[in-house]
């Protein structure tokens, strides 16, 4: 049974989402997909732990050999993003339901689960195939899901949103098939760990072929990860979509597709190729730091709280692409650590916001106004969360900021240490937009009194907010396998 | 730079058909028509695969005595995946627009964006 646990990981959710279709049953479809999320938790947990002292997983599927069949492959940064990805999964699932029932008519509840259930299949399916082609169809089940996601929220404009972000990520996708199949044809192989070893010993790393399939793979992959001016979609799909689903995408799904930036970029290519043959750094770190103060200044004039958060998702990208361009182990173990990171603050700010508007039916700054008294709860998490995305010390902000910081001094880059830091007092700003309406205005006398958010989505949320405390203050762990992952990656380790 | 231009005239058709599907995509307005353009672009994708695994006289690739040389088969299967992967977005599209219509009472992205900037004026009022 242990030795197909990589299987199980993906197969489960992906299996279940057409039962839980033929089911037919709302509150049946809830109680299967939380179950799944838990069970898909214990996996990857059992998964990091048994990666966790450098050992790596594979597994074949139907027994076909590797560059052959299509591998499934299991390390340490795999297990990671797995692991991120079924937390905020076991999460989120159930605070859904609750939150769920003022967002999204009763009759699409079935449709909502099975959307939700094959979203979270693609995302593990991508964070843990080895196979260059897999990883292109797993994108686009991820990215099918999600169109039909966020194109249940209750605004017209999700619509609209979905459509964006559709033409957006299928454009993405296809450029990460041009990639691929240009790798393809250099190599005659699509298995990861294979193509590294032939493009390592390939002889004209100038290759025009190599190179148009490292910048087809990169602005796609950029694409789906909302790399600053290819971020467009994301504001419109995050503000739009029903809450939940904005929780767990800014939670997930730009981690995933960051992971797969790393994979191509690192495991593929390989370090050298990539920071001496094609000096990504030179990309990287203008982008992150345009993006660190562009977006951060854009979401200060949000007038939603979800499209600023949104906002400050693509900021926060900057964050980890600007640890990818400094090009050290210091910068990388940022990265790295900053996936995590910020999947529980944002994860953790958005099931604010979906308790805000579970309570007051709006998530714009007229509803926030005086909430501090009225939900005590609520917007303390809002604030602890908060805390952490501007990076204070003992929240898990703090952590990928100290390692960038660090990245930045040891490249003898002082400028970047001073834009990460103006990126932060940004943060701060919008942050305390939020808070100074909710606990020193009172709340307008047009609008209707409003209660707690119920018990159960406040343990859940609190949940979120006590590990970004919790890794913030022992962050050996987290730190642990980030370091080893960078270590790993810049070695140039399949 | 010996490159036979005319030899290699399947890939000059996809980098047509790509530039055409891509600026179809761009330039207009009709959603329906970036769907049409967005298709045209997957299509020179799988055209590129599929002109890649074509072996200079290589057979059908049957499994047969007298067949040696044959094409590589497998991006025809990559590709086949690929497609229904198209098949998928082009659905889930052509919804949405049906959806879209319905709430907006059209299908012109430069309309819809007005009637959003409308609807954010009447909320500033409010």
């Amino acid at each position: 049974m242990t030795e197909h646990l990589p299987a199980l990981q993906v197969i489960i959710p992906l299996l279940l989402a057409p039962v839980v279709f033929l089911f037919n049953h709302a509150r049946l479809a809830w109680i299967l997909s939380v179950l799944v999320s838990w069970v898909g938790l214990l996996i990857s947990l059992s998964l990091l732990f048994a990666v966790n002292d450098g050992e790596v997983i594979r597994y074949e599927f139907g027994g076909w050999e590797a560059p052959y069949g299509i591998a499934y492959k299991v390390d340490r940064l795999n297990a990671l993003v797995l692991l991120i990805v079924s937390a905020m999964a076991a999460v989120i699932f159930p605070f859904s339901w609750q939150a769920i029932q003022k967002e999204i008519p009763p009759s699409l509840h079935v449709i909502f689960y099975t959307a939700l259930l094959l979203c979270l299949s693609g995302l593990l399916g991508m964070a843990i195939t080895g196979d260059a082609f897999n990883l292109f169809v797993f994108i686009e089940i991820s990215s099918l899901s999600t169109y039909t996601l966020i194109s249940l929220g209750k605004d017209r404009r999700a619509l609209t949103a979905a459509f964006q972000y559709l033409i957006m990520g299928t454009i993405g996708g296809t450029f990460i098939l041009i990639g691929v199949g240009l790798l393809y044809i250099l190599t005659g192989t699509l298995n990861m760990a294979d193509l590294a070893l032939r493009i390592g010993e390939y002889e004209a790393q100038e290759s025009r072929t190599l190179q148009a399939a490292f910048a087809f793979l990169v602005v796609g992959i950029g694409l789906k990860l909302a790399m600053f001016p290819l971020h467009l979609w994301l504001p419109g799909a995050y503000a739009n979509a029903p809450s939940v689903v904005s929780a767990f995408l800014a939670a997930t799904a730009t981690k995933v597709a960051v992971y797969a930036l790393l994979r191509f970029l690192f495991t593929v290519f390989g370090a050298d190729y990539t920071y001496d043959g094609m000096h990504i750094d030179y990309l990287f770190i203008p982008l992150a730091l345009i993006s660190i103060l562009f977006a951060s200044i854009v979401a200060i004039f949000q007038r939603g709280l979800k499209r600023m958060l949104a906002y400050s998702s693509v900021a926060q990208i900057g964050y980890m692409l600007l640890g990818i361009g400094l090009a050290n182990e210091s910068g990388l173990t940022a990265a790295t650590l900053h996936l995590f990171n910020h999947a529980l603050m944002k994860g953790a700010l958005f099931l604010v916001v979906a308790m805000i508007f579970f309570r007051t039916g709006g998530t714009s700054m007229r509803y926030i106004t005086g909430l501090g008294k009225e939900m005590p709860w609520t917007m303390a998490a809002f604030v602890v969360a908060g805390l952490s995305l501007i990076g204070v010390p003992l929240t898990v902000g703090f952590i990928s900021k100290w390692y960038l910081i660090l990245a930045s001094i040891e490249r003898g880059w002082w400028p970047i240490t001073i834009v990460v830091l103006i990126g932060s007092l940004i943060a701060v700003v919008y942050i305390w937009r939020v808070v100074e309406a909710a606990y020193f205005k009172p709340r307008p006398e047009n609008m209707p009194p409003v209660k707690e958010a119920p018990a159960g989505m406040l343990i859940l949320t609190w949940i979120l907010v006590a590990a970004n405390i919790y890794f913030g203050v022992n962050a050996s762990f987290t730190a642990g396998i980030a370091g080893a992952v960078a270590a790993e990656l810049l070695g140039g380790g399949v | 730079m010996n490159i036979d231009f005319v030899g290699l005239y399947n890939y000059w058709v996809v980098i047509f058909l790509m530039m055409v599907g891509f600026y179809t995509v761009i330039a207009y307005d009709n959603l329906v028509k970036k769907v049409v353009g967005l298709n045209i672009f997957q299509t020179a994708v799988f055209m590129m695969y599929i002109s890649a695994s074509k072996v200079d006289g290589g057979s059908v690739p049957i499994y047969s005595e007298s067949i040696e040389l044959y094409s590589n088969p497998l991006p025809h299967v990559l590709i086949l995946t690929a497609i229904v992967v198209g098949v998928a977005i082009t659905a889930l599209a052509l919804a949405l627009i049906i959806r879209i219509k319905e709430a907006y009472g059209t299908i012109n992205e430069d309309d819809i964006i007005r009637m959003d900037l409308e609807e954010d004026a009447r909320r500033d009022k409010l």
